[in-house]
């Protein structure tokens, strides 16, 4: 169960080539991975959840919107915030969602607990495209994005396209750092124990619903941090983000990516979106473009079918053999 | 006399219709075996889901030290010192047998929380794993996969993570099962060694076994006591004699 190795040197490699993409000086591009990474992010946080903790949640998308329109009800009209407290306000707020709704889910189990999770969701979603606060089905916009501002020094100006990037990529980052750390100590070997063999844990005295808990407030948050990153980027909330088809992706992402590595969501997230231009670009496959989820579909199915530890399996066997022999 | 450190009076399990366990009363101290016996369908393996928490009792009170501990969850009566096996294995079969052994041992610490310290680094759970491993003799597999070991040997794994979490009470519901003959040798050996600072109650078909090891003797027969006392008590019991067709099935097995 050691972290792999070679994995660990790939991830890194990615990250510092990653750095260098906005000296490409593209803007479509720089967007578009700036929104892969933000998936990425997401991607993580329900990894913790499905790959370690062995809970499929089907209602991450909740804390992903929610998220983005803490931000968006956060900043006055024409006016920024600050991230400084904006982010951690916007995450607690996800944290403390996980807190109270994980007390209820968490009591089910299985199928159950995938229904659970997505009734979650959808009452979150029903809130925000039934009612008038937050723009109603129609969405909402933000003027002005966030500030990043240390003793009157602008870290980052996030109006600049580049600028969030190396935001989203710090983060992406941050986050893969963070949970493994997490996942590296007595707790996340409590968690692997759960998922692997949840009876038995508590034959042998852990109080599993507490660690449960933790791991599902954790992952909330940080499925968070995607949402208010989005809402940067794009400007503008609307219930789409928080729809139950954001919420089928993400775990899509994960499936296919490789659940239980972390990486693995990671190029899930890269692997997906960039699918999903490349199958939906007229230009390039003309009419049968407009028929890109058939064939996003059949990939899907086919990954399933042939590599069931998703592409991460595929990428790296050595690491796989890393952790066996380690494990 | 000495206290008992786990007792029972008048436990009850009923599922519906059925009483699994019908008004039991029975004593561990330490520094003895208590063998729990009966036909299968007896309610062994219900009483030992009873005194570990797997199960709430209906009715009757389960003392441990004096304290009603009755309906308490699992992981609580674990933590104050409980510890039980499984009739059928129980394990992490993906992980080694020192991974196994170490989780079982970071239940005890205050440094399961710790998030940010990497788990192998706390030598007192893995000091807590190794000893557990030596004693139940699983030393020389410690680095392989729990799924890789032979039966027997994961029945002694499922021992050593009970033993890893420190308890006083040991519950061990049928560590025989499937052994071959040296297997059970060694098992029989090692439950003699932890008699002298456990409290056990086991549960065991295999006579010989019983015999060899039991301090004192429960019969159970449809969920209810038969009989209780020394093995020789028990053996000389009509009642006992009598369920038993003669008592060959009891000594021969």
């Amino acid at each position: 169960m050691r972290p792999h190795r070679s994995a660990d040197l790939f991830i890194l490699l990615m990250f510092g080539l990653l750095a260098l993409f906005p000296f490409a000086e593209s803007t479509f591009y720089t967007q578009l991975l700036t929104k892969i990474m933000i998936m990425a992010i997401f991607a993580m946080s329900l990894d913790l959840l499905v790959g370690y903790t062995g809970l499929v949640s089907f209602g991450h998308a909740a804390y992903f919107g929610l998220a983005g329109y803490a931000l968006v009800l956060m900043s006055p009209q024409y006016e920024s915030v600050s991230l400084w407290w904006s982010l951690p306000a916007a995450m607690s707020v996800c944290a403390l969602f996980a807190l109270i709704t994980g007390m209820l889910v968490l009591r089910t189990r299985g199928i159950y607990f995938i229904m659970v999770t997505l009734a979650f969701a959808q009452m979150v979603f029903f809130v925000f495209h039934d009612t008038k606060f937050g723009g109603g089905s129609d969405g909402i916009f933000i003027y002005a994005k966030p500030t990043l501002v240390i003793g009157g020094f602008e870290l980052l100006n996030l109006e600049k396209l580049n600028h969030l990037f190396y935001l989203v990529l710090i983060f992406m980052a941050a986050v893969y750092f963070l949970l493994r750390r997490v996942l590296a100590s007595t707790f996340g070997r409590a968690l692997l124990g759960i998922k692997e063999n949840e009876h038995r844990m508590s034959a042998l005295g852990f109080p599993t619903f507490r660690y449960k808990l933790a791991s599902y407030v954790l992952s909330g948050a940080l499925g968070g941090l995607a949402g208010y990153l989005a809402a940067i980027q794009y400007g503008f909330v609307n219930p789409e983000i928080l729809s139950w088809h954001h919420s089928g992706t993400v775990l899509m992402m994960v499936i296919m990516g490789g659940m239980g590595t972390l990486y693995g969501p990671m190029v899930g997230a890269f692997a997906f979106v960039l699918l999903q231009e490349l199958l939906s670009d007229q230009s390039l496959l003309g009419q049968v473009a407009k028929h890109w989820q058939l064939a996003m579909g059949i990939f899907v199915i086919l990954v399933a079918l042939y590599l069931p530890r998703g592409l991460a399996g595929l990428l790296s066997r050595k690491a796989k053999a890393e952790a066996a022999a380690d494990a | 006399m000495r206290d008992a450190i786990l007792r029972t009076e008048k436990l009850s399990k009923r599922f519906g219709g059925l009483t699994a366990v019908d008004t039991v009363s029975i004593d561990l101290y330490m520094g003895e075996v208590h063998a729990v016996i009966g036909p299968n369908g007896a309610g062994k393996s219900t009483l030992t889901n009873l005194l570990s928490g797997d199960l709430p009792p209906s009715s009757g009170a389960v003392l441990f030290e004096g304290k009603d501990i009755a309906g308490l969850r699992s992981d609580r009566i674990s933590r104050l010192g409980i510890g039980r096996s499984y009739q059928k294995t129980n394990i992490f079969l993906p992980f080694t047998v020192f991974e196994n052994c170490r989780l079982a041992a970071q239940s005890r610490t205050p440094h399961a929380w710790r998030v940010f310290n990497g788990a192998p680094g706390f030598s007192d759970i893995n000091r807590l794993a190794e000893e557990a491993m030596a004693t139940a003799g699983l030393t020389p597999r410690r680095d392989m996969v729990a799924a890789a070991l032979s039966h027997g040997e994961q029945r002694q794994l499922e021992i050593a993570m009970c033993l890893a979490t420190r308890p006083r009470v040991l519950l061990l519901d049928e560590p025989l099962a499937g052994m071959g003959p040296q297997e059970s040798q060694d098992m029989v050996e090692l439950i003699q060694r932890l008699a002298a600072d456990h409290a056990i109650m086991l549960i065991e078909h295999d006579m010989d076994a019983v015999f060899a090891v039991a301090h004192k003797l429960t019969v159970m027969v449809n969920g209810e006591v038969l009989e209780s006392g020394t093995p020789e008590e028990v053996r000389a019991s009509p009642a006992v004699q009598t369920a038993y067709l003669g008592g060959e099935d009891l000594l021969d097995d």
